[in-house]
């Protein structure tokens, strides 16, 4: 019973993440007083993708065609050991935390490799900045985690989760901390505005799009799912670790008809945070990544710091 | 020479003087409506002619060509002290060679080599040697498009050659890397390509290769009427159609001896401040849209979109083609249409204050365009940068204000001048001379003179040759163009502002870092089109 509820909430995970991406796309319509396509836009776009021819260039060798795949399969992974509308799945007491982290580093590595395989001088500019960004992005994240592991006790997040939920509503300067440094990291690694844009056209400031500009048809829109999925990953830790309540706690449907509602309206908000923080700046200069992702650092160690002097030291 | 020479341009033009050809009759006089000095130079002086004129100060504005029955006639075309110099040379038409301009104007470098590939006409001591320009592989080496021999209906050929042997420049060393970028690229853009030498991010050299648009303008001009001409000029740059209709017109007047009533030049000056408006907007928009903000985009397109709506309605074109015809204008101004530009004037100032507030208390848009892509003072003045981008490096020529023609001789035409020369700089250029054409519209509107739309065709005596110049929105645009008989036109070439600002965004993006390139060029925004011809 519960493994088939694992299953079902990884399919609405990878489900609904095309619907965050329309969502998020709505609200900067919004905000920047035009017209909004469909909530349903992004599915109809994989759809016409899935259905297109892929061309793939001459230099391609078997590192680009397998990386798509192996992109959305890790991107599948993680979206299953996340909890999303219920703590104490089945599926979420295989991996910790650490392995979350790898399993996003192991993506990377393909749509890295597969940005430099073919070779063109768009694919490896977008890996080499991929990697600058990320080498100052995960150590960030890590400092998250450890603050997340010293304060549950715990590095399984839904052990954390129940360990949020139990202590009940109490004002942790650590997590106030963390959650700056993991939304900041969620930015950079999702390529959002303003680490990069990816809405541009513009091939020279690309990033995350200069990696997979080859990619056409099927491949392309498993990358994009993948993307989507990443997002809403993102999103999801953010609401659910540091804003668990209402989460299921139990597996009866009232407690995962609330749940689903609560996620749904938790990143619904968090998707209003992004948009305005993508309408009101400018993408910034590349050089200045490395500032922004320090200060995301720097939180973190504030939060581990303040963990251990407010929370061990006083306790 | 002409009356009210100043004592300066007098000296340049006495230093010039021992250059002229003995002997020979000066070369025809080239009928202009803007004070225009004509020198006949020997050619075996042409270069000491340049040399001379740089060391005066004079800026070299452009080069163009004309075929005789056995020789060639190289028009250069200067400015000085906001006074244009025309100096001619004859060439004889076995092996045509003069010296080049090149070695002492950089502006000369391109425009040298794209005669030589049209004309076959040899610059000799020039510093790219016999480097083709505009020639890809659309006809052979040895062929030359614009001579007489040459059919109008050029050589088809199934598939053209690819261009593979183009001798760019090569950097070496350590981490290196080149960047090949474009003449296909992911926007909707024209196609021009751009080779970039790169350490990490930052760009040591920028090379730019064009000519992917050339639509052989020059060539099919001739055996062109006078309308024929003008609706062509205003297909040399889509977005300047008003600018390069505006100057062959009064180039083909000029020569026809026709005079444009004066309320036909009020209806063209307002043409143009519209273009310049409408193309000011859709820039500082897509400025903003070059670093990530698409707020801005979408505000500046939004507005943009208005008025180009209000072209459709009151002109009959949302761009304003085909406008300006020889003599005079298409279409008037009703008094209601004049009230509702007054209106529209208004309500964008309204709307334009609003939206720029927004933009300049935006820190993170003030990080990427302050101290991004700097044209230093001297760059430009080495260039002749034209335009806002000159404007925005101390550069203050704008013909509007001097040497002036109708209508702006009798309106106030204030020139921003700014000395920062980097993408802020050129963005708020932008912004002021927006308001400025805001101005100049009321004050075209409330000058607004009764009157005839247009005055009758003359046609001109074989031969005439005429000469304008006028401010497009981009900056000076030149135009020269010579009637054959029956009121067809032998020769025409238009100098779009473009031609003398690309080789500013070579010295823009040098120490820049790559992913500021797009937002450099915007900052400049030149036309592919206006310099492929």
């Amino acid at each position: 019973m519960a493994w088939i509820l694992a299953i079902l909430q990884t399919l609405l995970f990878i489900g609904g993440a095309p619907l965050l991406a329309g969502w998020i796309k709505m609200l900067k319509c919004w905000l920047q007083n035009r017209n909004a396509p469909s909530l349903l836009q992004p599915y109809r776009d994989l759809r016409k993708l899935w259905r297109k021819e892929s061309i793939l260039p001459e230099s391609a060798s078997w590192i680009f065609t397998a990386a798509p795949y192996l992109v959305f399969t890790v991107a599948v992974l993680t979206a299953a050991v996340v909890p999303l509308v219920a703590v104490d799945l089945p599926s979420a007491r295989i991996i910790d935390v650490f392995g979350l982290v790898g399993f996003f580093a192991l993506a990377r590595t393909f749509l890295v490799l597969a940005g430099m395989d073919i070779g063109t001088a768009f694919g490896g500019m977008g890996s080499s900045r991929e990697m600058t960004i990320s080498s100052l992005a995960e150590p960030a994240m890590l400092m998250v985690v450890f603050t997340l592991a010293m304060s549950a006790g715990t590095t399984n997040l839904s052990m954390g989760m129940d360990y949020v939920l139990d202590s009940g509503l109490v004002l942790r300067p650590s997590f106030v901390f963390a959650l700056g440094s993991l939304m900041l990291v969620a930015v950079a690694e999702t390529g959002r505005v303003p680490v990069d844009n990816p809405a541009t056209h513009l091939e020279l400031t690309m990033i995350h799009e200069a990696m997979i500009l080859e990619y056409s048809g099927r491949y392309l829109a498993l990358m994009e799912w993948a993307s989507q999925i990443k997002l809403m990953l993102y999103g999801v830790l953010i609401a659910n670790i540091f804003f668990p309540w209402y989460i299921g706690r139990d597996f009866s449907p009232a407690a995962l008809g609330q749940g689903l509602l609560a996620i749904m309206l938790k990143l619904a908000l968090l998707s209003v945070l992004l948009a305005l923080s993508e309408t009101l700046l400018a993408k910034m200069r590349i050089f200045r990544v490395q500032e922004y992702l320090s200060f995301a650092y720097l939180l973190g160690v504030l939060g581990m710091l303040s963990h251990i002097i407010l929370e061990v030291y006083y306790a | 020479m002409t009356m009210g020479t100043d004592s300066t341009v007098k000296n340049l033009v006495e230093a010039l003087r021992p250059l002229q050809s003995i002997g020979q009759s000066e070369v025809t006089r080239v009928q202009s409506v803007v004070d225009l000095l004509q020198l006949t130079i020997a050619s075996a002086a042409w270069g000491d002619a340049a040399r001379i004129a740089k060391s005066h100060g004079a800026r070299w504005a452009g080069v163009w060509a004309d075929e005789h029955v056995d020789s060639f006639t190289v028009s250069a075309c200067l400015e000085y002290r906001e006074r244009y110099l025309l100096l001619r040379a004859s060439v004889s038409g076995q092996e045509p060679e003069l010296p080049s301009h090149a070695p002492f104007y950089q502006a000369a470098d391109r425009a040298e080599r794209h005669v030589q590939d049209l004309f076959g006409i040899r610059f000799t001591g020039h510093p790219m040697g016999t480097q083709r320009w505009t020639r890809h592989q659309a006809w052979d080496e040895g062929t030359f498009p614009l001579r007489k021999s040459f059919p109008l209906q050029g050589f088809m050929r199934d598939t053209t050659p690819s261009d593979r042997d183009y001798p760019f420049l090569k950097a070496s060393g350590a981490s290196v890397y080149e960047i090949p970028v474009g003449p296909v690229h992911a926007g909707i853009i024209e196609p021009g390509h751009f080779r970039f030498q790169a350490v990490g991010e930052t760009v040591l050299n920028l090379e730019e290769r064009f000519g992917y648009v050339h639509k052989g303008i020059e060539k099919i001009a001739q055996g062109r009427g006078p309308e024929g001409l003008a609706k062509l000029a205003g297909r040399v740059s889509g977005d300047t159609t008003v600018g390069h209709t505006w100057a062959a017109c009064l180039a083909m007047e000029a020569a026809a001896g026709v005079e444009c009533p004066a309320r036909a030049t009020y209806i063209r000056g307002i043409l143009a401040e519209r273009e310049r408006v409408i193309n000011h907007l859709g820039d500082m928009g897509a400025m903003c849209n070059d670093v990530g903000f698409a707020f801005g985009h979408y505000q500046f397109g939004r507005l943009r979109e208005l008025w180009l709506r209000e072209n459709q309605a009151l002109f009959g074109h949302r761009l304003l083609m085909d406008c300006v015809v020889p003599g005079g204008v298409k279409s008037g101004l009703t008094p209601e249409g004049a009230n509702g530009i007054r209106r529209t004037v208004r309500d964008l100032r309204g709307e334009v204050s609003e939206l720029i507030t927004v933009i300049d208390a935006n820190s993170s848009l003030e990080d990427r365009f302050l101290a991004t892509g700097v044209l230093t003072v001297g760059q430009a003045q080495a260039l002749g940068a034209l335009g806002f981008v000159g404007r925005a490096s101390g550069q203050g020529f704008d013909v509007r204000k001097a040497p002036a023609y109708r209508p702006y001789n009798e309106l106030a035409v204030i020139v921003p001048v700014e000395t920062q020369g980097d993408v802020a700089s050129r963005f708020w250029l932008r912004y002021k001379e927006l308001r400025i054409a805001l101005r100049l519209l009321e004050q075209m509107l409330a000058q607004l003179p009764e009157g005839e739309l247009q005055a009758d065709w003359q046609t001109p005596r074989t031969d005439t040759e005429g000469f304008a110049a006028v401010e497009g929105w981009r900056g000076e645009i030149l135009c020269f163009v010579r009637f054959a008989a029956d009121n067809r036109i032998g020769r025409y070439f238009p100098r779009d502002p473009s031609q003398i600002n690309w080789p500013a965004v070579e010295k823009i993006q040098t120490n820049n870092i790559v992913p500021d390139f797009p937002i450099c060029n915007k900052s400049v925004n030149a036309s592919y089109s206006g310099q492929d011809l």
